[in-house]
């Protein structure tokens, strides 16, 4: 790719501070795009919310953590022609929260590494295709150790194999025993139909950065014989309902509707991936994933609204990890990798939803991935005092 | 080792054309920094394999380094030179394996946050060269032609959205005999200006009878070594200790005979160049091995980058039904189900893409370009005689639209 790169023809050229410049360019145009089609307003020119300063100071306040691994480009989303594919978005979610046009990613842009730094806010440099830990302490760490946390309060659901690792640190401070229980559907799916489900090879598509590699799993992954007790479903239960679905995504959005009612965690983040479905190049496919994200995104807050024990106090936080190429860049294939490190690979947007936030405002001033984490800890109450980042002010 | 430690024999296992023009400019190479001189290498490597257009285009870049004075190659390269290298990269074997090496200076970019710069580099690097030795014209106007939507009985979406502000949208098309009357035109086109690698003809499924004077690659021709290539990575992937960074070490080495595609005949004389070109299109494109959409993009891609031809038609065939990866990459049934709307809708964007990549080459501003939805009335065309962001509704045949267009 660098070769590709260095050799291509591209019309379009970046330099560091360029990408800085097309970076700004993006927040605007979403910002634009956002004020015609769902009447926000520029939050910055706003005053701060006394509902905010309220709701920090909740005991009971909870915080949802939607990741994307795969981001989805503007002109697939809220560019005019893209917000076909994001219904739920625009028309539900968007008005109901404030939207952060300018989030970028100076990290590594493979999906686990770049989902290790936006859960340390420290960008890793860990093997992006290797089962290990994050190397600086997680947010699930940080919410245990400092609020005495039982395991049970902080779990992770996310989508393949290599993400097992994700809810713990390797750091000698925290580590073993502070971090978060970590689900994967699709594992668990593959032990209760013990490696014959046939009937469930569409839910069990897995990383699709590299399809023909799966690490093994290494660490203490949540197993079978917990779906029972954990989570109160039977393996026939689950293997049944499995059935009707459609998607890797799909799966882990019905684990985590039962997690949040059989457990009601206070700290919960899951990680989203058939949008990924792009690096097979079929676009088709990419757009079909788009639609499905935004569909569950919006299943997922109505969700959030109708559970007692997270309705009217719980906070919602949606990014995708980064972006992906430009069609402009020679030295990609446009929407279906994230490997030139271009602009519109590196910046991407963050949705925040949920009592004390404001509704219907857009900011455009740029943050970083690594800001998510010492937001979540001013917002919850903990010190993220290894994390790179600083607390996005708005959301405060 | 660094490139001042150079040395002509160290290059005995290149191939030996490209041994020849490596030792001719070893003075040069020896003056470059380390973070440059592999990826240079990386293309060398295979000059004996290259098109004509990528073979010309080498040699221009180093006989024009090769001329700089000392004081021009310090100021060409010091933004490479100020790229931090590891240890374990310096004492890399680059000169043996400089595909992986390049991997690697990927890896450490992202990972100590140098990519930026090294981006900022090399763009910096490819627009002086091409201010320096500017790219040859084409000896008449580049053609691209997509046909998207095989089989689609009915499709009441738009079609051509992000091409029709550039040319003229046609939607009173004679569809009879329109693969034929293209396929005949870019024939003539190879038939007036023969060179090797020219003019190609690109099909997602099985080709059509078409001139021999065409370039030819095909989804379907493609289909032995497809199922020899996922039979060897299932193959690797069971062997402990296999991970992704090894598996594209060895898909970066197949060569065409470890696919069973070196039979060469009487009537089908080999072809190493097209041979070794389809076996990346294979091992280096992703989704290539399982998605015929995705597969006549890539190599539509590919064909203009490094061929540069003046004339390339590309068909897109109905590829199969997504399934789970590991059943795509392990099972290949002789009849797929097809997914025929998914497929007009992947047409559609890389009928863009074709565009797009065709755009990229020297002379742009006098080619012509035209997509069809085959079997059906919608063309789009695209050229210096076509008005920008207008329609017609008057009914022409395929063979009229290409006059027109060209």
């Amino acid at each position: 790719m660098i070769a590709q790169n260095r050799r291509g023809k591209a019309t379009f050229r970046a330099s560091a501070s360029d990408v800085e410049g097309a970076s700004r360019f993006l927040a605007r145009t979403r910002r634009d795009f956002l004020r015609t089609a769902a009447g926000m307003t520029l939050g910055s020119t706003l005053l701060r919310s006394p509902w905010a300063r309220a709701a920090t100071t909740s005991r009971k306040r909870k915080v949802v953590v939607v990741t994307f691994g795969g981001g989805a480009r503007d002109q697939e989303t809220f560019a005019p022609e893209g917000q076909e594919n994001i219904p739920h978005l625009m028309r539900e979610l968007i008005p109901q929260s404030s939207f952060f046009t300018q989030v970028v990613n100076r990290g590594i842009l493979g999906h686990y590494v770049a989902t290790a730094s936006l859960a340390t806010g420290v960008y890793e440099t860990i093997n992006n295709f290797a089962s290990l830990p994050p190397q600086s302490p997680t947010v699930f760490e940080y919410y245990r150790k400092d609020l005495k946390r039982p395991s049970s309060d902080a779990w992770v659901v996310a989508p393949s194999n290599g993400f097992n690792r994700i809810g713990e640190s390797s750091h000698r401070s925290y580590g073993y025993g502070l971090g978060a229980r970590v689900i994967l559907p699709k594992h668990l799916l593959t032990a209760a139909t013990s490696g014959h489900g046939a009937d469930y090879q569409h839910l069990l598509r897995d990383n699709y950065e590299t399809p023909y590699y799966a690490p093994e799993l290494s660490g203490s992954e949540f197993e079978l014989q917990q779906l029972e007790m954990i989570l109160k479903l039977s393996v026939d239960d689950f293997k049944a309902h499995a059935q009707t679905l459609s998607s890797p995504d799909e799966l882990s959005l019905y684990i985590v509707r039962q997690l949040m009612r059989q457990v009601a965690p206070s700290l919960l983040w899951i990680t989203l991936h058939d949008i990924d479905i792009a690096h097979a190049g079929a676009y088709s496919l990419y757009i079909e994933g788009i639609r499905r994200t935004d569909r569950l995104c919006s299943d997922l807050w109505k969700t959030i609204q109708s559970e007692p024990e997270y309705a009217g106090k719980t906070t919602l936080f949606i990014l995708p990890d980064f972006g992906r190429d430009s069609d402009d860049d020679a030295g990609g294939n446009g929407f279906q990798h994230h490997r030139t490190g271009d602009a519109l690979s590196r910046t991407t947007w963050m949705l925040v939803a949920g009592p004390g936030i404001r509704e219907g405002a857009v900011f455009d001033r740029p943050m970083e991935s690594t800001d998510l984490v010492p937001t979540l800890g001013s917002m919850l109450g903990f010190s993220a005092s290894l994390a790179r980042g600083k607390p996005v002010s708005e959301l405060l | 080792m660094l490139p001042s430690d150079l040395k002509p024999e160290q290059f005995a296992s290149y191939p030996p054309e490209a041994r020849k023009l490596v030792i001719n400019y070893l003075g040069t190479l020896r003056q470059l920094p380390l973070s440059f001189v592999p990826g240079l290498l990386r293309e060398l490597i295979d000059y004996d394999f290259k098109f004509p257009a990528e073979r010309k285009a080498h040699e221009r870049e180093l006989g024009h380094v090769g001329s700089l004075p000392t004081d021009q190659l310090k100021d060409w390269f010091g933004a490479f030179s100020a790229i931090r290298l590891s240890d374990q990269l310096q004492s890399f074997d680059w000169v043996k394996a400089p595909a992986q090496f390049v991997e690697q200076l990927s890896a450490h970019l992202w990972s100590t946050q140098q990519l930026d710069s090294f981006r900022k580099a090399s763009n910096d690097y490819a627009d002086r060269l091409r201010a320096a030795v500017p790219p040859e014209l084409p000896p008449v106007p580049r053609l691209g032609i997509s046909v998207i939507g095989q089989g689609v009985a009915s499709y009441d979406q738009p079609l051509f959205r992000k091409l029709r502000a550039h040319g003229a949208y046609f939607t009173a098309v004679k569809p009879d005999n329109g693969l034929r009357l293209l396929l005949e035109g870019i024939a003539d086109r190879a038939n007036a200006h023969p060179a090797p690698y020219a003019h190609w003809y690109i099909d997602g499924g099985e080709p059509e009878s078409h001139s021999p004077a065409l370039t030819s690659v095909s989804y379907k021709a493609l289909e032995p070594a497809r199922s020899a290539l996922l039979r060897r990575i299932q193959t690797e992937l069971d062997r402990p200790g296999m991970g992704p960074e090894a598996l594209r070490t060895l898909l970066a080495q197949t060569r065409p005979a470890d696919l069973g595609m070196s039979s060469a005949s009487i009537d089908h004389p080999k072809d190493e160049v097209l041979e070794r070109f389809e076996v990346r299109l294979l091992t280096e494109g992703s989704g290539t091995q399982i998605f015929s959409t995705v597969f006549a993009q890539w190599a539509a891609r590919e064909a203009l980058r490094r061929a540069q031809p003046l004339t390339l038609l590309v068909r897109f065939a109905p590829r199969q039904r997504q399934k789970p990866m590991n059943e795509l990459l392990t099972q290949i049934s002789a009849a797929p189900e097809v997914d025929l709307i998914g497929s007009l809708i992947d047409g559609d964007m890389a009928a863009y893409y074709n565009w797009v990549n065709q755009q990229r080459l020297p002379g742009a501003d006098q080619s012509s370009f035209l997509v069809w939805f085959e079997g059906h009335s919608q063309a789009l065309a695209i050229g210096p005689s076509m008005p920008r962001g207008t329609a017609s509704h008057s009914a022409a045949d395929l063979g009229q639209l290409l006059a027109w267009t060209t």
